[in-house]
């Protein structure tokens, strides 16, 4: 019987669904619980929905419904962390960490996965990624969960080299479709965006963590 | 939400004068503008529940798309390029304005009671 925890940290319904689906599949397969700590709703995107559904006042209840079906789909759970889109990166760094902090260790967690800091495009993966590490930090050495992060930017490799932890997701693509889909209100927007250039595409069936080296 | 009726909006606009109202205001281009597009540069800015009374308001329309404008005490509400609006069941006014795959460039609500940042149990 393993006692592994996998928590992924994420600030957005989605995120998990386009950055790590393929490697939630995988552990859920393993038998490892995958829970999915989400920051904020999402209610900030510009993604309506194509044909438009969803209003700047309705989207975040579509977008909590979408990860809700998302979830199903990857068979995990889901718990938010209350924060607010677009503005994570305004939050007090050591408020955020103690709290995080806390919800790793409650939940015994042995990997965690997030966004790699200065590597995520997005302010607010950016700032959650550094929010997790300065979390798991602070925990003894002896009791940290390993910490992956997803690196999105253009050109990363040139300056971080390859990364440590990479998945051939193509036996799980099919569940993470269905997961990426289940973000229906995102979905045409970001698929549209990705489907034009086959090397984001592609980008999507590999899934590449660069593990945190701890300096004490 | 549906395309524009300008009256309509023009009635809404009219009906919140005078009151304390709360103010949602935002354009964006997204985070990922300038990921996918070298070129390209991200922009963005949001307020959410100003409080403000406005004076007057007036919804005008060159064409195409419309332009707000709330008069306030010490100057001006504005938002450029709203197409679509709805009145929610909440009786808010909910203007957007939004490119061709339907994502969000601009939006201006007006509210007399403040905009949630939760989803809505009810929904």
């Amino acid at each position: 019987m393993s006692n592994q925890h996998v928590v992924v940290i994420f600030p957005h319904p989605d995120d998990e669904s386009f950055g790590a689906a393929g490697t939630i599949a995988k552990f859920r397969e393993e038998g490892i619980p995958v829970t999915y700590l989400c920051g904020t709703l999402g209610e900030m995107g510009r993604n309506m929905g194509s044909p438009v559904f969803a209003n700047r006042e309705t989207l975040s209840t579509f977008r909590k419904k979408e990860l809700d079906e998302a979830a199903k789909q990857l068979d995990i759970n889901v718990e938010y962390l209350g924060y607010r889109d677009k503005t994570i990166e305004f939050e007090p760094l050591e408020q955020m960490a103690d709290h995080l902090k806390a919800k790793i260790e409650s939940l015994g967690a042995t990997t965690v996965i997030t966004h790699y800091p200065g590597f995520a495009v997005h302010p607010d993966h950016d700032a959650m990624g550094a929010a997790v590490v300065e979390a798991v930090r602070q925990i003894s050495p002896s009791a940290r969960p390993d910490v992956w992060m997803h690196a999105i930017s253009n050109g990363h490799e040139d300056q971080l080299g390859s990364p440590e932890v990479v998945f051939d997701i193509r036996p799980y693509w099919e569940k993470k479709l269905a997961a990426i889909k289940a973000h229906l209100s995102q979905v045409d927007g970001m698929m549209g965006l990705i489907q034009g250039q086959e090397e984001q595409l592609e980008r999507l069936k590999t899934e590449r963590f660069y593990t945190y080296t701890f300096e004490s | 939400m549906k395309p524009i009726e300008q009256a309509k909006v023009q009635a809404k606009i009219d009906e919140f004068a005078g009151k304390d109202v709360y103010i949602h205001l935002e354009t964006t281009n997204g985070a990922y503008a300038s990921h996918f597009d070298e070129g390209a540069y991200n922009v963005g800015a949001f307020i959410r529940n100003a409080k403000v009374k406005y004076q007057h308001g007036k919804i005008v329309s060159t064409g195409g798309s419309y332009r707000v404008g709330l008069k306030i005490d010490l100057g001006w509400v504005y938002a450029e390029g709203v197409s679509d609006f709805e009145v929610d069941e909440k009786d808010r006014l909910l203007m957007a304005g939004h490119d061709r795959e339907g994502r969000l460039m601009v939006a201006l609500e007006i509210s007399e009671t403040p905009f949630s940042h939760e989803a809505d149990p009810d929904e």
